[in-house]
C-alpha cells in the first residue's frame, strides 16, 4: 500500500550515478501518484511477460510507431554481449524506463538470460545474479 | 504493503504518519489564513506582438502545447504551420466514445461499444483549480467546465487482508483514523509526554483542537456515540417520527485502522494537485482539444510522420512522410521550429541539434500507464451505494475505480474508470490482450462492487506504452536528469525550441504543456526580434 513511496523508489532507482538526488515522484507522476502491486516474478519468462512484453511484445519482435519504434529482441545483434541488455534493463535507454529499482539482481539476470535464449536467440553464456550486483548502480533511496 | 508488516508501528512511525496527515492539514489552514493562493506560475497570456512580417514558424505536434504555441505565435504576427502525425488533433487530450476504435502497437484493435453520450478520458481527466494557465484558455476558447469530484466520503477503500477483505467507507475509515489519532495526542498531552516538544499554551490549544478535529467525547476519547457517529455515520440512520432515533455505530478496531494502510488514501487527496475544487470539461476532456483546434484548425496538416528535423544558419527543414498520400516524402521549411513531439519519439528521430540537446532528449524515460473504461447497464454505485462521483481505492492492480462526475441519477448505461495504473501494474496490464485487461479489471473490481459481473456491458482499455505516437504516458524526470539536462532541454537550440509537459515542472499534467508552450514562444519571440 505504500504506493506513492514505491514510485519514488522507482524514480530514485533510476538516478544511476547520483546517490544524492531526491525523489521526484510528486512531479513526475502526480497525475497518477499510484503504482500498483508487483507481480510474483519467479523466472525470466515471468519477468518478460509481466514487464517487458508491454513494449517489446509477446513475440519479442517489438513494434513500429510514429517514426519511432520498440526494438525487436528477436535476432537483435546487440544481445551478443550479455552485459549490454543488463545495462539497459538497469539504467533504461531513451524513452525506456530504468528497472534497477524494480527488479532484483536475480530477476535482471533471469530476464537477460531469457531474452538471449528465446525469440530465436541462442546464446549459451548466462549471467548470474552476482554479475548484476557488480553492475548495479549505487543507489540511495530516500522516503518521500 | 503496511498491512503485510506483522509488527505494530513504532511510536516514531506513528507520529510520522500523524504528522503527514495532521501536518498537511495544519499547513493548508495556515496558508489559507495568510491568503496565499498556491498555484502554478501562470502570469497571464503573453500578448506577443511585432513579429517581423513573413517570419515562418513550423510547429511539430497538434497537442495542447503545439496548438497553443501556434495560436500565440500567429497572434504575434508569425506565419505558422502545424504538422501532426495523427489523423486528429489534441494529442494526449483525448476522449473515447461509442464507435471509436483504438489500435495499439502490437496490432490489437478495440471498437468502443459505449452507449450514446457516454465517454472515458484515457489521458488527462481532471484539472486542479490552480492550473490557471489551462483554465484561462478554456475560458478564452469557450470550453465549458464542471466540477470533478475527487474526494467522496462515501466511496470505498479496500486493502486485501484488512477488515476481512471487505471494503470500508472512506467516511468511516477517515473518521476513525482521525479520532484515534486525536485521542492518542490528547492522551500524550495529558500524560505530559509532549512537554518537551510544545509550550503549555500550545499543548492546551492542541488538546482543544484534537477534541473537535477528531470528534472526541467530553473525556477526550474516541468512542461509540453520537459525536463519532456524526462523522462516521450511524448504525441506524437518523430518522423522522416516533422511531426516528438513530443508533450510533461501532468504530473499527484501532489496530486494524492503523495496520490497514488505508490512510494512504487520506493523504492522497491532500496533495496540492488533488485538492478541491477540481474540474472537467462538460462532455469529455477532448472538448479542450477541440476548443484549441477551433483556434488553429486552418494551420494544421494531419497525417505527417516526421522523420528528420534539420537546421542551419538560414532556417529549419523538416522531412516527413505524408501518410495521407501513401507516405510520400515531403519537406517543410521555416525560419524557426517549435517541436512538441514527445521525447520518447523525438529521441529516435534524426534531429540536428547540439550534443547537449541530444543528450537531454535522450535523458527522459516515459512512464507506462493503463486505464480501463467500463460501461455498466445502470449506475449501481449511485443506486445501491449512494456514491456520486469520486474515487474508490484498492491495493489490487487496478488501484482505483472512479465514478462519473456527471449525469448523476440518470437511468441507463454509464461508464466508470475501472482501473488507473502506473508502474508494475501498468507494465503487466499493457502486456495483456485488451480482453485480458477487461477480464482482470472486472475480477478485481468485483472485490469492491459485487454487482460488477451482473451489470457489466462492455469496456475498453488504453495502454499508453502501446500508443504509436507517444510510446508511453508522460515524462519521468529524476532530480539528476533535471540538474544535468532540464535547462538545456528548454533552451533554444539555434532555431529549434521544444515544448510540452516534458519541458515543465508540472510533468504529466496539461498545465505543464500550457506553461511550457507559453515560455517557449515568449523566448522564441524575443530571439526572432533580436535576430531581425
Amino acid at each position: 500500500m505504500r504506493l506513492i513511496p514505491s514510485i519514488s523508489a522507482l524514480v530514485l532507482a533510476g538516478v544511476v550515478f547520483s546517490p544524492l538526488t531526491l525523489p521526484t515522484a510528486a512531479k513526475a507522476d502526480s497525475a497518477s501518484a499510484v503504482a500498483g502491486k508487483m507481480q510474483a516474478l519467479p523466472d525470466g519468462a515471468a519477468v518478460y511477460k509481466h514487464i517487458c512484453q508491454s513494449c517489446h511484445m509477446a513475440d519479442g519482435k517489438g513494434a513500429e510507431g510514429a517514426g519511432a519504434h520498440f526494438p525487436a529482441l528477436a535476432g537483435n545483434p546487440k544481445l551478443k554481449a550479455a552485459d549490454y541488455p543488463a545495462y539497459v534493463v538497469l539504467n533504461g535507454y531513451g524513452g525506456m524506463p530504468w528497472f534497477a529499482g524494480l527488479l532484483t539482481d536475480k530477476q535482471v539476470a533471469d530476464v537477460v538470460n531469457y531474452i538471449r535464449s528465446h525469440f530465436g536467440n541462442s546464446y549459451t553464456d548466462a549471467l548470474k545474479p552476482e554479475d548484476i550486483t557488480d553492475m548495479r548502480p549505487h543507489l540511495s533511496v530516500e522516503e518521500e | 504493503m503496511p498491512h503485510a508488516r506483522s509488527l505494530p508501528p513504532t511510536r516514531r512511525q506513528l507520529l510520522t504518519r500523524i504528522g503527514t496527515l495532521a501536518g498537511s492539514a495544519a499547513l493548508y489552514q495556515a496558508m489559507t489564513a495568510m491568503g496565499h493562493a498556491t498555484g502554478t506560475d501562470f502570469k497571464g497570456a503573453p500578448a506577443l506582438k511585432g513579429a517581423k512580417k513573413g517570419t515562418k514558424i513550423l510547429v511539430l505536434g497538434a497537442g495542447l502545447s503545439g496548438m497553443l504555441s501556434a495560436y500565440e505565435l500567429r497572434k504575434a504576427g508569425y506565419d505558422v504551420q502545424i504538422l501532426e502525425f495523427q489523423t486528429r488533433s489534441g494529442g494526449r487530450n483525448i476522449s473515447l466514445r461509442g464507435g471509436d476504435s483504438v489500435t495499439e502497437l502490437g496490432g490489437a484493435t478495440q471498437k468502443v461499444g459505449f452507449a450514446a453520450g457516454n465517454y472515458i478520458n484515457p489521458g488527462p481527466w481532471r484539472i486542479p483549480y490552480h492550473h490557471q494557465g489551462l483554465l484561462h484558455y478554456c475560458r478564452e476558447f469557450g470550453v465549458e467546465l464542471e466540477p470533478f469530484v475527487e474526494l467522496n466520503h462515501n466511496s470505498w477503500l479496500h486493502s486485501s487482508g484488512a477488515f476481512g477483505d471487505k471494503a470500508v467507507r472512506y467516511r468511516e475509515f477517515a473518521s476513525d483514523f482521525n479520532g484515534f489519532t486525536a485521542e492518542l495526542l490528547a492522551k500524550a498531552i495529558d500524560q505530559h509526554k509532549l512537554d518537551d516538544f510544545a509550550t503549555a499554551d500550545e499543548r492546551d490549544h492542541l488538546r482543544t483542537a484534537m477534541k473537535s478535529w477528531g470528534a472526541l467525547n467530553k473525556d477526550y476519547a474516541y468512542t461509540k456515540g453520537n459525536t463519532s457517529s456524526l462523522r462516521r455515520g450511524f448504525a441506524r440512520p437518523q430518522g423522522g417520527g416516533i422511531d426516528g432515533a438513530p443508533i450510533p455505530s461501532d468504530p473499527f478496531a484501532r489496530e486494524e485502522v492503523l495496520k490497514s494502510g488505508l490512510w494512504t488514501w487520506m493523504a492522497f487527496h491532500e496533495r496540492l494537485d488533488m485538492q478541491t475544487t477540481m474540474f472537467q470539461p462538460v462532455g469529455g476532456m477532448d472538448q479542450i482539444g477541440k476548443g484549441f483546434t477551433r483556434q488553429v484548425k486552418d494551420l494544421i496538416t494531419l497525417n505527417c510522420k516526421v522523420s528528420a528535423i534539420h537546421q542551419n544558419e538560414h532556417g529549419v527543414t523538416v522531412t516527413y512522410n505524408d501518410m495521407a498520400n501513401g507516405g510520400a516524402v515531403r519537406q517543410a521549411q521555416a525560419d524557426y521550429c517549435v517541436c512538441t513531439i514527445p521525447l520518447s519519439v523525438l529521441s529516435q528521430l534524426d534531429v540536428q541539434v547540439s550534443d547537449g540537446m541530444k543528450a537531454a532528449i535522450q535523458a527522459v524515460p516515459y512512464a507506462s500507464s493503463v486505464k480501463l473504461g467500463l460501461e455498466f447497464k445502470r449506475r449501481f454505485w449511485e443506486e445501491d451505494d449512494q456514491i456520486y462521483g469520486g474515487i474508490s481505492f484498492t491495493d489490487q492492480q487496478i488501484s482505483q475505480i472512479s465514478y462519473p462526475s456527471h449525469g448523476y441519477f440518470s437511468k441507463g448505461p454509464a461508464v466508470l474508470l475501472g482501473g488507473y495504473m502506473f508502474g508494475p501494474a501498468a507494465y503487466d496490464f499493457a502486456g495483456m490482450t485488451p480482453q485480458e485487461r477487461i477480464e482482470r479489471g472486472l475480477a478485481q473490481g468485483s472485490a469492491i462492487h459485487p454487482q460488477y459481473r451482473k451489470e457489466f456491458s462492455n469496456g475498453v482499455s488504453f495502454a499508453w506504452s502501446r500508443v504509436p505516437w507517444t510510446l508511453g504516458c508522460c515524462s519521468m524526470w529524476t532530480e539528476e536528469a533535471r540538474k544535468t539536462h532540464y535547462k538545456t532541454l528548454c533552451s533554444i537550440d539555434n532555431r529549434i525550441v521544444l515544448a510540452g509537459e516534458h519541458a515543465s515542472y508540472v510533468g504529466c499534467w496539461q498545465e505543464g504543456a500550457i506553461l511550457s508552450a507559453l515560455d517557449a514562444v515568449t523566448r522564441l519571440h524575443k530571439r526572432t526580434l533580436g535576430a531581425a
